[in-house]
């Protein structure tokens, strides 16, 4: 919050005032996280905030840019923010360890996790990584891979995958972890082609594990799920906004990023931004958006149990508190 | 259109269009050429520097690649304190200029047996030598592509250019090799050495890299990351592949993709620094696998050749409309006085040949047909007039011969029937003239009270000479046809008549007969003429005998003689001339007796009127349009009941 900010937001404020002076006064002072830098992965709640969208629904709202050094978790539990994003799996873990955060909406549907392999190493097909090597990241990210090795028993070496995928370049692994949205992309852009490389997506295999969503301490919510509500469906509005307005959507990711210092690349943004858009509204029109289904929540919980990273599986009731109603979509 | 067109316009038209063929393909034909030389000796001087560059980057990356491995042969075969190892790095950190930082960076636990990380580092931050230990929970060296690459390659790798963070601090390459030892008879990696170059020397080399005004180099890594570049914000943040996706240009992806697998080349390619067209040469890192890539702007390229072509291309405007105004000057020429002319000509064509043509400048075509017409006019000037006189003359001569015509048919008789008073016979004549004048005669009229002296005559020659001499022939006989003369007496008369003074030797053929109207008697004598023929009551048609005689005004003192015969009623005698006979048709052939014999038979019942207009008709379709040659001259006489 620089003073340019404060100024603007006096000055929105006085411009607010003159419309509807009630209306100011119900604004909310709320601050959210994002669990990660301000890439297109969070471009719908930085586009919501800079449209105006938390305004109209009554929140006047601070990011706290995301990044290693901010892990959201801790922000959320000593409540220096209300809202953040999280994984799905990292929630559940969080929630297990007591910390009694609750789920309000879970954004993405689909698993952006994948495994992407060189056609040229001989991997067509999941049998086809017998005896290769596989470069996994930490343990959340471990997972799915796993139950998917075990699922096609393959005898694989694992290899710890960094955050670059020069590994995988280079051939110093097979198959590499990727995220769709960003790994897969900087490997295209590293000059291979799509038809060069074998491509397994999890959600395919059925080990889709949802992964963004948005956090709250349940006693936030019990307090206030008007407010709840109302920052679901700003941002809701948001990514609908982005999704339509690519270019307007960019301009934001791109201006946060430059803002944050990161170097970026709007190709690769706008990739983010398309596979969001797939990952937020697969072509499977039954599954409603911000909607958090049992069976996504159990298998997650069920993963992270079998590979002990939580002991007791919560409560689904107690963990997701909707905040859609019915007809809303 | 174009045959409405004049000659200066065609002219113009086909020659321009002609001259600017021949200079487009001229010109078109040394652009392409002196371009293609042109890009043939940018190509080797391209490729040339590409190589003098590339090596000259390798031999220092050759040389800093030496440093690690030797120090890696060097661990594998002893081991080493962690001060000695310390002061080796140190020294090649302190004594090698080319090498910024360098580490030897253990496998976990395998230095030490208490300390996972061991990874002793020196480098040249802010121009002094530092010292530290690398390693720890935010500098997790295993899993960086510096150390791991190399690991699991087992074999020694330059990395990515990098900004290390909590490491050398800035933006650096790596060239790590794994080094081994053997553990319980299997040969391990037991770590990794490191030397790092500073890029900022690299990126110097290339932006030192000038081409002609807007030429660059830039250098890409081994997954297109784009490492010097004239445009800074693209360094480390973009590869040459994202750069293709942002500019949608499939073909940079390529280009990239074969850069980045070690080809070398020379393609045309869009510049994305100022967008023109631009040659791009390109060359591997033998040592790295990073390419370098130089681009030649094309416009520069070409500055020399398009200044010339500018040259040629004004110098052919100027040739062209100099053509244009010499070939409208010629044409002008040419066709100012044929204008002139044809209206000349024009007024001529109306009549007005008073009119002068116009003078003549040139000794060329147009002056000589300008000449021609200038003669023309006065030739066809001093013809017509000629023409006019001899018109007046003949016009003259012509109105003299139709009285002539008039005269000579008027000495004829010609009322039929001549005489209405005398129902014993009938008779007709007619006489139908070549020319306006003939020399056919016939002639009838009663000697006394019974006796009917009729004549038919051919004189020798046509025209004017004949008709005179015709005229004579008519009016001796009718003189010497007196009372009670048998025929020969009256043909020796007017044969020693016409004979005694005849210079011009003309002579008249002559029949001439006297008929007893009470009798039938017809006692006639024959002077050369043709016999007439007797067409009996039953139809025979028979020629008359003939009496010997010759043509009259030859021989003076032929003694002509005399036959008779005699006419029942209802026989006719039939009188001619040679015209009849000798009537030819386009073929040559002769209307000839056997013909006129026939027709007579055919016509014998008719009346004598019509049947000379019979024998008339048969000759007109006979002669089938042939001019008349001779005078036609027949005679019927007819005995009635």
């Amino acid at each position: 919050m620089g003073k340019d900010t404060t100024i603007i937001c006096a000055v929105l404020l006085l411009f607010i005032a003159s419309e509807s002076w009630a209306e100011q006064t119900a604004l909310k002072k709320v601050s959210f996280i994002p669990q990660w830098v301000p890439q297109a992965q969070f471009a719908g709640y930085y586009l919501a905030y800079e449209k105006g969208i938390y305004k109209k629904y009554g929140i006047d709202l601070t990011i706290i840019p995301g990044g290693p050094d901010n892990p959201p978790s801790d922000l959320i539990e000593k409540g220096k923010a209300k809202f953040a994003t999280l994984w799905l799996s990292t929630g559940i873990q969080i929630r297990a360890q007591g910390i009694e955060i609750v789920n309000i909406g879970q954004m993405l549907q689909r698993s952006a996790l994948m495994l992407v392999a060189k056609k040229s190493s001989g991997i067509r097909t999941p049998k086809d990584m017998n005896g290769k090597k596989v470069g996994l990241w930490g343990p959340v990210f471990q997972i799915q891979p796993k139950a998917f090795i075990e699922k096609f028993n393959l005898d694989v070496r694992v290899v710890r995958q960094s955050y670059s995928v020069n590994l995988f370049l280079r051939d110093g692994v097979d198959v590499a972890s990727a995220m769709w949205y960003n790994e897969y992309h900087t490997i295209l852009n590293s000059g291979l082609n799509p038809d060069e490389l074998t491509t397994f997506f999890f959600h395919e295999y059925g080990l889709n594990f949802p992964e963004d969503g948005i956090y709250t301490l349940d006693e936030n919510f019990k307090k206030d799920p008007e407010l709840c509500r109302a920052f679901l469906r700003a941002s809701i509005e948001g990514w609908m906004y982005g999704f339509a307005h690519p270019d307007e959507a960019l301009d934001t990711v791109m201006k946060n990023l430059k803002k944050e210092h990161i170097p970026a690349t709007r190709v690769h943004q706008k990739w983010m931004l398309d596979r969001m858009e797939d990952l937020m509204l697969p072509g499977d029109a039954s599954i409603p958006i911000g909607r958090l289904l049992p069976e996504d929540y159990y298998r997650v919980a069920e993963g992270l149990k079998e590979n002990g990273l939580i002991e007791e599986t919560p409560d689904f009731s107690s963990f997701y508190q909707n905040c859609m109603t019915h007809d809303e979509r | 259109m174009m045959k409405d067109k004049g000659i200066a316009f065609k002219l113009i038209l086909s020659i321009l269009s002609i001259c600017t063929l021949v200079f487009a393909v001229v010109f078109g034909y040394n652009y392409l050429i002196s371009r293609k030389i042109i890009i043939r000796n940018v190509e080797v001087n391209a490729k040339n520097l590409a190589k003098a560059t590339v090596n000259r980057i390798d031999m220092v990356l050759r040389s800093v690649e030496k440093v690690p491995e030797t120090l890696a042969s060097y661990l594998e075969n002893s081991s080493h304190t962690d001060h000695e190892l310390i002061d080796m790095l140190s020294a090649v950190v302190k004594n090698d200029a080319e090498i910024y930082g360098a580490t030897i960076a253990f496998e976990p636990y395998a230095f030490n047996k208490d300390s996972l990380y061991f990874a002793p580092y020196f480098c040249k931050r802010g121009g002094e030598i530092k010292f530290t230990y690398l390693g720890g929970e935010s500098y997790k060296y295993f899993y960086m592509d510096w150390y791991q690459i190399p690991k699991e390659l087992k074999h020694p790798v330059w990395s990515e250019p990098y900004y290390d963070v909590g490491g050398g601090e800035i933006l650096m390459a790596t060239y790590s090799v794994p080094f081994y030892r053997r553990v319980s008879g299997k040969r391990q990696v037991m770590g990794v050495v490191t030397a790092d170059i500073s890029l900022t020397w690299l990126q110097e080399i290339i932006s030192s890299i000038r081409i002609l005004e807007t030429g660059y180099g830039f250098l890409i890594s081994k997954n297109g990351t784009i490492v010097t570049h004239p445009f800074g914000q693209l360094i480390m943040n973009e590869t040459m592949f994202s750069v293709a996706e942002a500019r949608g240009d499939r073909r940079l992806r390529e280009i990239g993709r074969k850069m980045i697998n070690g080809k070398s080349g020379f393609v045309p390619i869009k510049s994305i620094v100022n967008n023109k067209n631009s040659w791009m040469v390109y060359a591997p890192l033998s040592t790295s696998g990073w390419s370098l890539g130089a681009l030649f702007p094309q416009d520069e390229l070409m500055t020399d050749i398009t200044s010339l072509n500018r040259i040629v291309v004004l110098l052919g405007l100027a040739g062209f409309f100099f053509l244009l105004v010499v070939i409208i000057w010629i044409a002008g020429s040419i066709t100012r006085p044929l204008r002139a002319l044809a209206r000349t000509t024009e007024d001529m064509a109306a009549g007005n040949l008073d009119i002068a043509v116009p003078p003549v400048k040139s000794r060329d075509e147009v002056g000589k047909l300008t000449d021609s017409f200038g003669y023309m006019r006065s030739s066809l000037k001093q013809h017509i007039k000629e023409l006019t006189k001899t018109t007046a003359a003949k016009e003259r001569i012509e109105g003299e011969l139709k009285i002539a015509h008039d005269i000579q048919m008027g000495i004829l008789p010609k009322v039929f029937p001549p005489f209405p008073h005398r129902p014993e016979f009938d008779i007709y004549a007619t006489l139908m003239p070549a020319k306006e004048v003939g020399g056919d005669l016939y002639n009838f009229f009663f000697m006394d009270e019974d006796h009917l002296c009729f004549t038919v005559g051919d004189v020798s020659g046509k025209g004017v000479p004949a008709s005179l001499f015709m005229a004579i022939s008519m009016t001796l006989i009718k003189t010497k046809a007196t009372k009670g003369l048998p025929p020969e007496r009256v043909l020796n008369s007017v044969n020693q008549d016409l004979s005694l003074d005849n210079p011009s030797l003309m002579f008249v053929t002559l029949f001439l007969g006297i008929l007893d109207i009470r009798t039938g008697e017809v006692s006639y004598c024959n002077g050369g003429h043709n016999p007439p023929f007797v067409i009996r009551a039953n139809g025979d048609v028979e020629a008359v005998r003939t009496t010997g005689g010759m043509a009259l005004g030859v021989n003076e003192d032929f003694p002509y003689q005399s036959n008779r015969m005699v006419l029942q009623t209802g026989e006719t005698l039939f009188l001619y001339t040679d015209g009849v006979t000798e009537a030819m048709n386009k073929n040559q052939e002769l209307f000839s007796e056997e013909r006129l014999i026939e027709e007579l038979a055919f016509l014998k019942d008719k009346p004598i009127q019509e049947m000379v207009s019979g024998v008339m008709e048969k000759i007109k379709v006979f002669s089938q349009g042939m001019s008349q040659s001779d005078d036609i001259t027949m005679m019927i006489l007819r005995l009635k009941d």
